[in-house]
């Protein structure tokens, strides 16, 4: 097989894989039993293509072969005494044998969603199971972008289906109250597997760009399969006005660039443009969530020319229906850098106080570099210059600790 | 990463005929599948030349050019801007665009800032980072 022909193969698997195994996994209720079958379909694509060429439809092709394997191992299953009803509503099933109708592969794929995120699986499972059933990538490609080893994730997600199986996880799309619970798992496995990319884990400054670009694809693909929900529409408009920044946020050395210092003409435009669509259409589909917040703050950094043009007094609104929303320590603290910044810094100072007997905050190096920021600014420098070097302290970072010794010291004193 | 691909005009694009009912729709789910995938960044139609203005640059001289321009297989009709893991996946997703008159596109790569690396002399390099910004 020439290298054409196997580029060309690993290129139809990414794209078709995810359909299959959906479309499979209704039909077997299992989730590894469709991933194998999809495998064998490929197996015999591998076998046959080079010599009779690649079908004209190879999706349709595909489907074909795999649809006619499940049946037949539907049938073995039933011929060993293997009780299943699921060979019967394979047989009178009346599906053509080209590809489903756009619909069935529609609810095929949502289904394979929720499940792969189903709340009985860790965090981490869910993401190595969705990054491998809907989002067509090899066990190595989600190792490596994991940076762990190809073995270490195969295990993963041997255990993750094992887990399903022995749940009994019932193959289908939650209704009622339930399903905005699982909606949450699936937009949470979505947005760790965005920020595993796009900010750096702790003690690893790697951005990983494609991590990055699944997470898009799969956020774009769940608002096209759920479009009436906010919270969606939010996420992808959060991400993609995040992502944006990219191209900027990096100095030449290495060193991060915070977003008021960011050289905005290298911010992506297009990706702000689909960013702020989404938010639209999220604001179009009701109140807005938690993302769909966090995405209209990024949409105001994102409409002004110049960081000195941020429609502060809007963000700290937006900062208050997220505190209502989903109150955090962290939520607090950006809250009160956005007070500061639309409001004086007095009035930043103020809601940093609360936080001082916060538990969560007493290790967290953001709260005393923000309020040496403030006190800086209220050129109480004595006071300024204990923050900072206390945040310093806290930081785990060299780069930070070296910029906030750098802020202590230009406090004089 | 990022895809460009460019429609080629052709005369009959260039004489303005507007695409029929059904190339409209065939196009449309189209391109409702690429979004379906999550891989439709952009896709917009150019209108012809004859209403394009062309600017040439020499050596600091600015020359204007109304349209229609000549070489109508080198001009560009529309494009599409996709995301893909490779360039084999852009060129299977549209194998079978719904082209119903003759046609010809082209799948290009978006450069992003990381591909200049260490191929790019040091003085390229700083010249793209004052105009385009890098990182790494």
């Amino acid at each position: 097989m020439t290298t054409g022909l196997h580029d060309t193969i690993a290129a139809i698997w990414r794209i078709e894989s995810p359909k299959l195994i959906a479309t499979l996994a209704r039909m077997t209720r299992d989730v590894g039993a469709a991933e194998d079958l999809a495998q064998d379909a490929f197996v015999s694509a591998v076998t046959q293509w080079p010599g009779e060429g690649i079908p004209r439809n190879p999706g349709a092709w595909l489907m074909t072969a795999a649809k006619r394997r499940a049946i037949d191992r539907l049938r073995r299953d039933k011929a060993l005494g293997v009780k299943t009803e699921q060979l019967h509503r394979a047989q009178t099933g009346s599906e053509p044998d080209f590809a489903s109708r756009y619909e069935e592969i529609d609810d095929d794929m949502l289904r394979l969603m929720f499940v792969a995120c189903h709340p009985v699986l860790s965090p981490e499972a869910r993401v190595a199971l969705t990054l491998k059933l809907l989002g067509g990538l090899t066990t190595a490609e989600i190792a490596r972008a994991y940076l762990t080893s190809e073995t270490t994730m195969a295990q993963r997600i041997v255990r993750a289906k094992r887990t399903l199986a022995e749940a009994r996880v019932p193959f289908e799309v939650p209704t009622g109250s339930e399903r905005l619970q699982r909606l949450a798992s699936i937009l949470e496995a979505i947005y760790l597997i965005f920020n595993e990319g796009y900010a750096a884990t702790a003690g690893d400054d790697v951005l990983r760009p494609e991590l990055v670009e699944d997470a898009l694809r799969l956020g774009r693909m769940l608002a096209r399969l759920i479009p009436y929900e906010s919270e969606v529409q939010g996420l992808v408009a959060l991400m993609e006005i995040q992502a944006s920044r990219m191209p900027a946020r990096l100095a030449r050395d290495g060193a991060p660039i915070l977003l008021l210092e960011q050289d905005r003409g290298k911010w992506n435009h297009l990706a702000i443009r689909r960013g702020l669509a989404a938010l639209k259409a999220a604001e179009r589909l009701g109140a807005l969530g938690p993302y769909g917040l966090q995405a209209a703050i990024g949409a105001c950094h994102a409409r002004a020319a110049t960081s000195d043009r941020t429609d502060w007094p809007r963000i700290v609104a937006l900062y208050d229906a997220l505190a209502q929303l989903a109150p955090s320590p962290v939520v607090e603290l950006n809250r009160a850098v956005a007070v500061g910044m639309a409001y004086g810094p007095q009035a930043g100072l103020k809601v940093t106080d609360a936080l001082l007997d916060e538990p969560s905050m007493r290790a967290y190096h953001l709260l005393p570099s923000v309020r040496g920021d403030l006190l800086y600014r209220l050129g109480r420098f004595p006071e300024a210059r204990c923050e900072f070097e206390r945040a310093a302290e806290l930081a785990r970072n060299v780069r930070d600790r070296v910029l906030l010794r750098e802020r202590a010291a230009a406090c004089g004193v | 990463m990022r895809f460009a691909v460019l429609v080629k005009s052709n005369a009959d694009i260039e004489s303005g005929r507007m695409p029929t009912r059904e190339e409209l729709e065939l196009m449309g789910e189209f391109n409702e599948q690429l979004a379906k995938d999550g891989v439709l960044l952009a896709a917009d139609g150019l209108r012809p030349t004859s209403k394009g203005t062309r600017l040439r640059f020499d050596h600091g001289r600015t020359t204007v050019t109304d349209g229609p321009f000549a070489e109508t297989k080198e001009l560009v009709a529309g494009f599409w801007i996709v995301q893909g893991k490779s360039h084999q996946e852009v060129v299977e997703r549209f194998m079978h665009a719904p082209f119903q008159h003759p046609a010809v596109i082209e799948i290009r790569q978006v450069f992003e800032s990381e591909d200049f690396g260490d191929t790019v002399t040091p003085e390229m390099r700083e010249r793209r980072e004052r105009l385009l910004g890098d990182q790494r």
